[in-house]
Parts: C-alpha cells; structure tokens; sequence
C-alpha cells in the first residue's frame, strides 16, 4: 500500500518505524500546513526526545550545503542519526522553489541519515513555518542531530537560532566577511563561528578580526551573561578538514547549555517562537478577511485596527 | 606613417596557392582593401597573416572516432590515404571522464560518443602503423588530458619519434569545463597545476604541440551569448596565461603555442565581429598586459566549429543550410580551421553521407565563393567594424568584472566566478531568456516555431550504435590487467601520487612512466583523485 | 496560497552525459509554474534518484537525456522504479526520435517532451503525470 493512502495515525506509525518513505510523506503534510499538520504534531509530540538542533547558516557562496554534507557522512561514523532540512526562498512571484542543497550532499542515502529539501512557502525571508514541525518529525522519528541549513539573508538568522539548539555561521576568508557577520547581526545568533575554505589566502586574517569583534562583545558585557565565548573552526569542507572539530564544538556547545541550564531556557523560547507562528498563521487569515474590503471612511487607519482588533479578539 | 610597405613586403614574402585571383567573371582583385592594422599587423583585427587564404586555406578539420581502436584506426588510415594530414579523435564519455570500460558508469557508452582508451594498449591500436612524424593529431579531451597526452607520448617512443617531432593540440581546456562542458574531475586549483605542468613540459620538450585549445565552442553551446562565449574564453585564456607566469615560464615561449576554438553560431555578422574582437582583444592584452614582445604570442589562432544547438530536429534537411552560412561566417572571420557540423546531428551521430555533405559545404565555401580572394573583405564595412567594437566593449565590462572579483587577476576572478556559480548562472540566464524568446515567438526557428510545413516528413535514416563494442572493449581490458605486471603498475601509481602532493614536481615524466605499465586510465585518475579530490558542481540554474 | 497541493518533482541526469542546458531551462519553466523543484543535476544514478524520490516524498521525476542513451537509460530507471514499488510518473525530456516515443511509452514512460518544448507542453505535461 502506497504511504498516501494511509492514515496520518498509520503514517506517524511506520515513519517511527523507520520507513523511509512514510517519513517523506510525514514532511509533506507538516509542510501543507492545516488540519493534517496539527495531527502529525499531536502525534510526534509525544514520541520527539529532544534531538540536538543545529543550524547552519552564512552568506550564499560560504560552502555550506558541502559542509553539511561532510557533517552527515562524517556523523554516523560516530553512531549517529544526522537529518538535514535543507531550506531554499520560495519565488515570491510564482510560490516554486529550485531546491538543489542535495547536490553537494550526496551519498548520504540509505547510510541512516535523512535529507529534505525545504521551500520557505511564502514566509519571505524567513524560515519555512514548517520547519518546528518538520524538526519535530525527524526527533520522533529517531534522528540526532537535526541539522537545519539556510542562506542567512534577511530574517533567515533570526529564525533559524529560534528554531535550533546551536546556531553556526559560516563565513569565508576575505576582509568583507567578518564585517558583513557583524553588521548582519550574526555576531548575536552564532554560537560556533566557521570558517570555511580556510585553505585560501586572507584565512587567518578572517579569524583575527572575527576574533577581535567577540573581544569587543566581551567588553560590552555579553559573555559574561553567557559565560560562553563561540568558538571559531576552521574548515576546508571540500577536503573534509575541521569537520570533527566543528561537531566537537557543536557537542561542546551543547554540553554548555545542559550545565548551565540554558538549554530548557531556549527550549521554552523555541516553543514559544512555535506558538506564535501558529498563531500568526491562523490569525492571518482572519486579518485577511476583516481587511479585505476595507474602504477608507474618514477615521485614521490607527482608529479602525483598534476596532477591528476589539472584534478579532473578542 | 604607412604600414602599407610593411604589409605589402610581408605579404610579397607568402608563398601563394597556385589558383587565379579573379571573380567567377574573371575580373582580378586585390587581397586587400580598406584602411588599416592590415591583416597581420598588430592588433591582428583584420587577419593573423598578410595574405590570409591566399596563400592557406584553412584546415577542413573534421572529427572523427568511434568504436574500438582498431575501428578508428582504419578510419585514420581512409583520411590519410585520401590526402589529409590531419587526425581529429574524439572520445568515449567514459575515457572523458577517467572511468575505464568495465567501470559501472560506462555502461551503455563505451565507444559510442568517441573511441574508448582505457590503456597504453588501446593508444597503441590507435595509432598503428601511423607514423606519427608526418601527421598532425587533435585530440578532445579534457580532463584526463595529461593522462592521454602520456600516452600518445609513450606511442611515439615505442615507435621510435621523438617527442620533439608530435605534432598536434589536446583540448585540455579545464576552466571551461567547470563553466560549461562539465567534463571535470579534480576541482579548479589542481586541475590549473595539470594545465600549467603540461604547458611548460609541452613548451620545453614539444614545440609542435599545442598544449591548450581553449574553447569557447561550449560555453556558447551551454546557452551564453556571443560576447559571454568572446569574454568567458578570453578571459580563461589569460587565466592560463597568468598561471604559466606565475610558474615562471616565458611568455613568448608558452604563448605560441596556445589556440582557441569558437562557436560559429547563426547571427551572421555577430559571429564575424566576434571573431575580429577575438584577435584584437587577444593581442591587446597579450602586449599590454601581459608583455609579450613575440608577435606570434600575441595571435589569437583558432579553430571553428558550427553550433551543434542550432541544428533542428524538424526538417533537418535544413540544416544543411544553416551550417553553410555559419561556415561563411568563420571564413570571412578568417579561422584557421573549420569542422562544420552533419544535417542530421541533431538527432544522432552523423552518418557517412551526411558527413560528407558537411565537408563539401566547406569545400563550396573555399572554392566556389571567391570569399578567399581577400584578405578580412568586410573590413571597413561601418556595420561589421561597429559590431566587432561593441563585441570588444561587451567583452570589456565582464574582464572589469573578474578584474575586480579577482582583486586584480583576471585567474583569481575567474577561480571566484567558478566558485560563486557567476559563469554558470549567466550561462544559464542567457539560456533561460533565448528560450523564452522562442516560446513568445518573437524569436523565429523555422522549422520549430514557424514554418512548420514539412515537419510530418518521415525522418532520415539514422546512425545507430550497436553494444558489440562495450562486450570487445571489456574483454581487451581484462587481457591487458591479466598480462601487465601488476606490481610495476602499483609502484608507477605510487609515485604518481607522491609527484601530485608536491606542486613543485612536473607531472608529465610520472605520467608517461605510469602509462608505460599499462595502468588504466582510471586507476591514474583515481590515483589523483585520492590526493586532489573530486569537484561537485553547486545546482545553479 | 492556492487550493492545489504543490507539486515537488526530481529532475536529474541519469549517466555521464554532461548536457544541462535543457534541463535547467525546464527547471526554471517548473518553478514558474509553482512547482517544487528538488535539482539533483549531473552524473546520477537510478539509485541516488530514487533515494531522493522517497526522502522528497517526489510526486513525478523528470529526466533529461542527450547522448542517445534513451532507450537504455529510461528503461533502466523504469525497472529501478518497479523494483524499488515506487509508483511515480517518469517524464523523459530531450532529443528522443519520432520512432523511439511509442517504444518508450509502450514501457511505461509518462510523457516524452523534445528539445526546446514550449512552457506551456513542458507543465501540462508534468500536471497531467502528476493527476493521472
């Protein structure tokens, strides 16, 4: 029996089970939003453990898709499950999406470890509303760590570190990059800083003035609140160079968190980032409608969404 | 001051062809008309050589090779018995690709697209009883190049030519590769550091070899427009350039021996004010930029082939007549040599009919137009001379760009652009609106989007390849693995890689020895492989 | 967003061939239509496409073919497809003769789309693999 004539109980069922393909449709119902979706959530929620979530993110170009790709043929050989959503912009335009992540992670199928191609669905620059879901699916489903890996521009950063455990950002050697990360305000959301194709000239330059604005941050008091300083790795992804480094930070970062209680702290904050963007959701709609119609009548529009809120919210 | 007497003493100095230079009517004309740079002066727009076809017509290259070994073989020995002196061998995906014939990625391919090599062995086959002193051999082959060059090196030792006397071009153009063709293996930096050994061993040791044909042909295939093919391939030829530099070799000395290959595309003046900015570009750059002072490292040489993307599948027939003004076209851009393409390739590999049709085009083209009278005989036409400056200027807003992608290197832009995916995806922009174009109408093929009587026409006898060969190339492998020594090969593979981790270290003498033992080719890849990677393009579309 | 589901399709070169003009103008054309596109490009093998297949939950794979590999090629991902029981619509895109497509539909191919096919053929083709 093909997966799309099962239930969504059925479905969660063999998906926990293991079967590749349950898994896929899984994801396709959490990303279609709705009903069905609220139904896979009831249904994963009680079996997600908490997986480690790590996102990687950084500027298109920095050779993140690659290193994605050495993390989840590398992890295994440590006795772990890797999956990766691997988020690409939907056209604002026309709602398609050219998702090709996969290329530079091939091989990974069948080794245990998961890859999906996400499309953001409309959320414009930010991350796919599914991707909680999504994250929570795989968790169920038996997968550790759920890497979720996206193009910093925009919102995206922002989203992602609501969405995941352990934020990366990966940058490039050249004099532009460190400075674009801190004025992107990657510098707040990075918990492990890479630099990928460290192999090229201007490398240890990068890390120098990478180094230099965390000093700064450390004067302005953020590390201290933290008492955590985000490490930097060099990697050459294409050769596999630093990717055990970089899990060792990854894993290094997580240990941080349990010590110091932080990781329920951000815990509760993604499940209050999920909360709000179902409610946003459903609330759209709503809006929406109430708006549709509206003819200008005089009053300020501050006057009319106070009213039209008093009825929304009644 | 007049370069006239300069011109006219070059040209007085050619031994000229033995035919009247008159019209079909009989009325004498002069090889060369209008103002100057004459043809063969400096910066070369108008013609590499004073008397331009007047005294060689360009070479009717054509390209051949299928099968077997012993296949092509004999189809060599037919060219050379009717008079030709030039071999041009194409080769199979899997030999492209450094995968051997018994490889499971050869399956369905072995001698299909082009004769398989695998070992010294099948080059040997190749070759036999071809004395490779007096003949000029092409190959097409990129990223195995350095492999396969060994070997043709190997054959002429064993029987007896030295290198000095190998005559001929290997493609081995990798930098377009990443671009367009996708013929790589290694990624770019190691692939520059093969490229660069090849072209100082060949500068040293082969003065009859050239060592890089690089390729526009390609790029405009994959979809760009006629000033990104002029740009992208110029500007890979001056990435080469400034690696051999930074290699310290001679520029004079490796830049003879470098060529290009175009596209002749269907744009009729498009096409010949490309190629009149070719050279000047080439030139310009070459003296100014890069302090050449040989004027014969300042020529852009270069073979032409008719665009394979602008045969139809629809009436194909009519391609006969699209590849003869395309032909026309290279000829009044002055190539050096020409392969023009078979009606029905759109379809198949061309049949042996069809192929001769391709020929005798360019031989109508030569003899019977008169177009070879003179010397670059558009010269001076205000169209033609605006197209070949606006082709220049195009040309120059994308150099600026690698220029300063490449903080100041036109080979560290380039490196950028293949990392970044810009060359990929304004191929694929180029591609993208030509289709639309198409689509909307406001394009006109005919034959596909007008014109469309005649397309329910039965269609022609094709070529088909039949899968004895895969079963013949299999079993000659296997004989050769059971008959060479295994350990000699171990120990040549070996070396193989300790002279790849070292960039200091040439890779030819390696190569040549490990080709010697009967490694295959793929094994040799392998053995690079292991110590420079594999390259896995981005999905840019 | 609109009513219909999105349609998510796997497009992909089976073999060595390295042409990739056409496919990732039909790319673009997908995704214009608002398609979801998972690009796995070059140099794939019926098992990689398959793999993708079930890990992107595909709703139809498309392949393009150049190199006159057609009629070992298709097959081959048709026999890979039945093995694996996966039941999705395979649309071949490329240089295909007139005398091959009954050939290639006889065996089980969904739709056989030639060079340079119009947006408009390109996604009727897939919508109507996909609904069939």
């Amino acid at each position: 029996m093909s997966v799309r004539e099962l239930s969504s109980a059925d479905l969660v069922e063999r998906a926990i089970d293991g079967d590749r393909r349950a898994i896929g449709r899984t994801l396709t119902l959490v990303e279609r939003g709705g009903e069905i979706a609220d139904q896979i959530t009831e249904l994963t929620h009680p079996a997600a453990k908490g997986s480690h979530v790590v996102g990687i993110t950084g500027a298109p170009g920095a050779g993140k898709s690659t290193l994605t790709g050495q993390l989840i043929r590398h992890l295994p050989t440590l006795g772990l499950r890797p999956a990766v959503l691997a988020v690409d912009p939907s056209s604002p335009l026309t709602g398609g999406a050219i998702l090709g992540d996969r290329v530079r992670m091939d091989d990974v199928a069948g080794d245990g470890g998961f890859i999906r191609s996400v499309a953001t669905r409309g959320h414009a620059g930010g991350l796919a509303l599914s991707v909680p879901g999504s994250v929570r699916a795989f968790d169920a489903c038996g997968f550790d760590p759920v890497l979720i890996e996206t193009v910093g521009v925009g919102q995206v950063e922002v989203d992602v570190a609501g969405a995941a455990d352990t934020t990366v950002v990966v940058v490039n050697p050249g004099w532009g990059d460190a400075v674009q990360a801190n004025k992107a305000g990657l510098l707040e959301v990075a918990d492990v800083f890479v630099i990928n194709k460290a192999d090229r000239d201007g490398a240890n330059d990068t890390r120098r003035d990478l180094e230099l604005m965390l000093d700064l941050s450390h004067v302005s008091g953020h590390e201290d609140e933290t008492g955590y300083r985000p490490p930097i790795i060099m990697t050459t992804a294409t050769a596999g160079d630093g990717v055990q480094a970089l899990w060792d930070a990854v894993t290094a970062h997580r240990t941080h968190l349990e010590a110091t209680g932080q990781l329920e702290h951000r815990r509760a904050a993604r499940f209050r980032y999920e909360v709000r963007s179902r409610l946003g959701t459903r609330f759209e709609a709503s809006i929406i409608a109430a708006t549709a119609d509206l003819e200008p009548d005089g009053r300020s529009p501050a006057a009319v969404a106070v009213e039209l809120a008093g009825h929304l919210l009644a | 001051m007049s370069e006239q007497p300069r011109w006219r003493e070059h040209y007085d100095a050619t031994h000229l062809r033995d035919v009247p230079f008159e019209t079909m009517s009989g009325v004498p004309v002069d090889p060369v008309h209008g103002d100057e740079p004459l043809p063969g002066q400096y910066p070369f727009t108008r013609g590499l050589h004073a008397a331009g076809y007047r005294s060689r017509l360009w070479t009717m290259r054509m390209f051949a090779g299928f099968g077997t070994a012993e296949d092509t073989n004999a189809r060599f020995k037919e060219i050379l018995r009717n008079g030709g002196t030039g071999l041009s061998t194409a080769f199979d995906m899997p030999t492209l690709m450094g995968y051997d014939s018994d490889s499971p990625w050869a399956l369905g391919e072995v001698g299909r697209a082009g004769v398989a090599v695998d070992t010294l062995r099948d080059m040997e086959d190749l070759y036999a009883d071809i004395d490779l002193s007096s003949v000029s051999t092409s190959m097409t082959i990129n990223g195995p190049a350095a492999a396969v060059l060994a070997m043709y090196i190997a054959v002429g030792e064993k029987s007896g030519v030295a290198r000095a006397d190998l005559a001929g071009t290997i493609q081995n153009d990798i930098l377009k590769e990443y671009q367009a063709q996708k013929e790589y293996i290694y990624p770019p930096r190691p692939s520059m550091r093969i490229v660069t050994d090849m072209i100082h061993y060949t500068s040293a040791e082969m003065p009859k070899w050239h060592p890089v044909s690089i390729s526009g042909y390609h790029i405009r295939e994959a979809g760009s427009t006629a000033a990104q093919e002029l740009a992208f391939t110029l500007a890979n030829g001056f990435a080469y350039v400034e690696a051999a530099l930074a290699g310290g070799q001679d520029v004079d000395q490796f830049g003879r021996r470098l060529s290009f290959f175009f596209n002749a595309h269907s744009d009729f003046f498009e096409e010949i004010g490309k190629y009149r900015a070719a050279r000047r570009i080439w030139a310009r750059w070459m003296k100014g930029r890069y302090g050449a002072t040989d004027e014969r490292a300042m020529m852009c040489r270069f073979h032409t082939q008719t665009a394979g993307v602008s045969l139809t599948a629809q009436q194909p027939e009519n391609n006969i007549a699209r590849v003869a003004i395309q032909a026309l076209s290279a000829a009044l851009g002055g190539t050096q040599s020409l392969h023009t393409d078979s009606f029905d390739e759109a379809l198949a590999l061309p049949t042996e009919k069809a192929a001769r049709i391709a020929l005798r085009t360019q031989q109508i083209v030569a003899h019977e137009t008169g177009v070879t009278n003179v010397v670059d005989p558009l010269g001076g036409a205000p169209y033609v001379e605006w197209m070949t400056d606006e082709m220049e200027r195009q040309a120059e807003v994308i150099f600026a760009h690698l220029d300063e992608l490449g903080n100041g290197s036109i080979l560290e832009g380039v490196y950028a652009g293949i990392d970044n995916g810009y060359f990929v995806g304004e191929i694929a922009d180029s591609a993208y609106r030509f289709e639309r174009e198409v689509n909307a109408g406001r394009r006109i093929i005919v034959g596909v989007n007008d014109f469309v009587e005649g397309n329910e026409d039965d269609q022609t006898n094709l070529l088909r390849i039949d899968s004895t060969t895969e079963e013949l190339q299999r079993k000659r492998l296997e004989t050769v693995k059971h008959e060479r020594d295994s350990v000699a090969v171990e120990a040549a593979l070996a070396s193989l890689r300790r002279a790849a981790e070292d960039a200091s270290v040439n890779l030819m003498p390696p190569l040549i020895d490990a080709v010697k033992t009967y490694a295959t080719e793929e094994e040799i890849s392998n053995a690079m492989r292991d110590v420079f990677g594999t390259y896995v393009e981005q999905a840019i579309v | 967003m609109s009513a219909e589901p999105v349609i998510r399709i796997v497009l992909a070169k089976l073999g060595l061939d390295g042409h990739d003009r056409g496919i990732k103008v039909v790319a673009r054309i997908l995704r214009d239509a608002g398609m979801e596109v998972i690009y796995l490009g070059l140099r794939q093998t019926t098992a990689s496409i398959i793999a993708a297949a079930e890990e992107e939950d595909a709703d139809a794979i498309g392949l393009s073919m150049h190199n006159a590999g057609h009629l070992a090629l298709a097959p081959a991902m048709l026999a890979a497809l039945d093995e694996a029981d996966l039941d999705i619509p395979l649309i071949i895109g490329g240089i295909v003769p007139d005398q091959d497509v009954p050939i290639l539909e006889a065996a089980g191919v969904a739709a056989i789309l030639g060079p340079g096919a119009p947006a408009e053929e390109v996604v009727a083709a897939v919508r109507n693999a996909v609904s069939a």
